[in-house]
């Protein structure tokens, strides 16, 4: 899927090193900057979204049974989402590979 | 038509910006500015020139308006001097990199401390680094001409980097002196509307200054090099092209009375003028003296200044700063590293005079030719040394 050139050469970067696709940040797979990712417990989970609301990543959002998913791609494991949610269904695991 | 005028220098540089039709001036107007914002801000009041002149509160504040408005597509101009230099810093290598051909003049002056307002090269040399273009005048005629020049040399399309000019603090642009003022009609023969080649528009938007990982770092920085020395040859056109339709031709590098000279001056700025002077005064006593400076600073016109010295048997690099605890100067530095490994160089003597506003009088001159003549008749080439020290230079020299 990346469309951009990983590895340019330096005479293929556009004037002032300037991105020139709009919203092309979505090919930085900024994701695989984490240490750790939540995991929700669903038996616990009251599906209100206060964890989506708060994912400063836009990278959580509600699935067809409406119970919050994660997209890994891009969260960087920051936590907040388990800081935010009150019933505490959210906790964070470490990433083995 | 042009007309010849005596104005102070800051005011002639304030309207060739103005002539220029400059879309936008972005500046900290108090100390350490001189007077060429403070006009320019008169002539954007009084419905003279249709800008926006945006009074900032810091020079950092000023150079990162001045890479908004280049970014939006603006013809940029703004100026400082000195300490306000030194606070642009961070923001001077973003205007580099983003290629924003913004215009800055610079009224060299010294860094604190001591709290000291006068003239030496300690602010812009401290910039060298930068990737701006660097171009030197040596009086209020060259000043005012080098304005339309460096927009044409920034907003060239084989350019597009910013610029500083540079002319003395004080002893340029403080005072008055008659200079033939081109007027806006006569700029616009030479330099024309600014397209910008890339620019922040929401009908096309891209994304300027976006984070470069260590995948790609060194890449932009190739770019930025390749841009930077890439330019020498649109400056050299553009500095002929201006010459052959007002008559003043300016080059790279520049030589006075070198043709048959042992010892060759090598200097940039208002000094050089006072050398040239001097160098008049004391050939009719025998001195073979001459002078080589330079006018471009970067790109470092190598090959021009390879050639201007050539077969002379000892320069004398009169350096107005110096890296303390380091290597001396930094036009020493450089005029070394441009000779090193070439055949029959020339000996080079480093002084280090002129600092903060300490006058380049005939003495000094004089005291720079009998370290030369030294090394001239067989004697050793001595390290660097601050001539103008009372006390003396500390170290041996």
């Amino acid at each position: 899927m990346p469309k951009q050139d990983a590895a340019p050469k330096w005479q293929d970067l556009a004037l002032g090193c300037a991105t020139l696709e709009p919203g092309s940040s979505k090919y930085q797979k900024t994701g695989d900057w984490r240490s750790s990712r939540p995991v929700w417990n669903f038996d616990q989970c009251v599906k209100c979204g206060v964890c989506t609301v708060f994912c400063p990543e836009g990278c959580l959002s509600i699935d067809a049974k409406g119970y919050p998913q994660v997209d890994l791609d891009y969260c960087k494991g920051c936590a907040i989402c388990v800081t935010e949610c009150w019933t505490g269904c959210i906790s964070m695991e470490e990433e083995k590979d | 038509m042009a007309v010849r005028k005596g104005i102070e220098v800051s005011l002639a540089v304030a309207e060739a910006a103005a002539a220029c039709d400059v879309d936008c001036i972005a500046a900290y107007p108090i100390t350490p500015q001189t007077h060429i914002v403070e006009h320019l801000s008169e002539l954007v009041n009084d419905g003279e020139l249709d800008a926006e002149f945006i009074p900032v509160e810091s020079e950092h504040s000023a150079m990162s308006c001045c890479c908004g408005t280049a970014a939006a597509g603006a013809r940029t101009f703004t100026a400082t001097s000195s300490q306000g230099l030194a606070l642009m810093h961070e923001i001077l290598f973003i205007a580099a990199n983003l290629r924003l051909p913004i215009v800055m003049t610079v009224a060299n002056r010294a860094l604190s401390a001591p709290i000291n307002i006068w003239n030496d090269h300690s602010d812009i040399m401290t910039e060298r680094d930068a990737g701006w273009l660097q171009i030197f005048a040596e009086n209020g005629q060259e000043a005012t001409d080098m304005v339309p020049i460096c927009h044409r040399i920034a907003e060239d399309k084989r350019v597009l980097l910013p610029i500083m000019l540079n002319f003395d603090g004080f002893i340029v642009s403080h005072v008055v002196e008659p200079i033939i003022c081109l007027d806006k009609e006569e700029i616009a023969t030479f330099l024309p509307i600014y397209e910008p080649q890339q620019r922040l528009d929401i009908d096309h938007p891209i994304t300027m200054g976006p984070v470069g990982m260590p995948e790609v770092y060194t890449e932009a920085k190739m770019a930025h090099e390749a841009a930077v020395q890439n330019s020498y040859e649109p400056i050299c056109e553009i500095l002929e092209e201006f010459g052959k339709q007002f008559g003043r031709t300016y080059k790279p590098v520049e030589t006075y009375k070198t043709e048959d000279a042992d010892i060759v001056y090598i200097m940039m700025g208002a000094a050089a003028e006072t050398a040239m002077s001097w160098v008049d005064k004391v050939r009719d006593s025998g001195k073979k003296v001459g002078i080589v400076r330079f006018r471009l600073w970067r790109p470092l016109p190598v090959k021009a200044f390879k050639e201007a010295v050539k077969g002379f048997k000892v320069l004398c690099v009169v350096d107005r700063h110096f890296s303390p605890g380091g290597a001396g100067g930094p036009v020493a530095q450089e005029v070394k590293y441009m000779l090193y490994g070439e055949e029959n160089a020339p000996k080079v003597v480093e002084v280090v005079a002129g600092l903060g506003g300490r006058d380049l009088d005939y003495d000094a001159f004089e005291t720079m030719y009998d370290k030369c003549k030294k090394v001239l008749d067989g004697g050793e080439v001595p390290p660097f040394e601050l001539i103008q020290a009372r006390g003396g230079h500390y170290g041996k020299i």
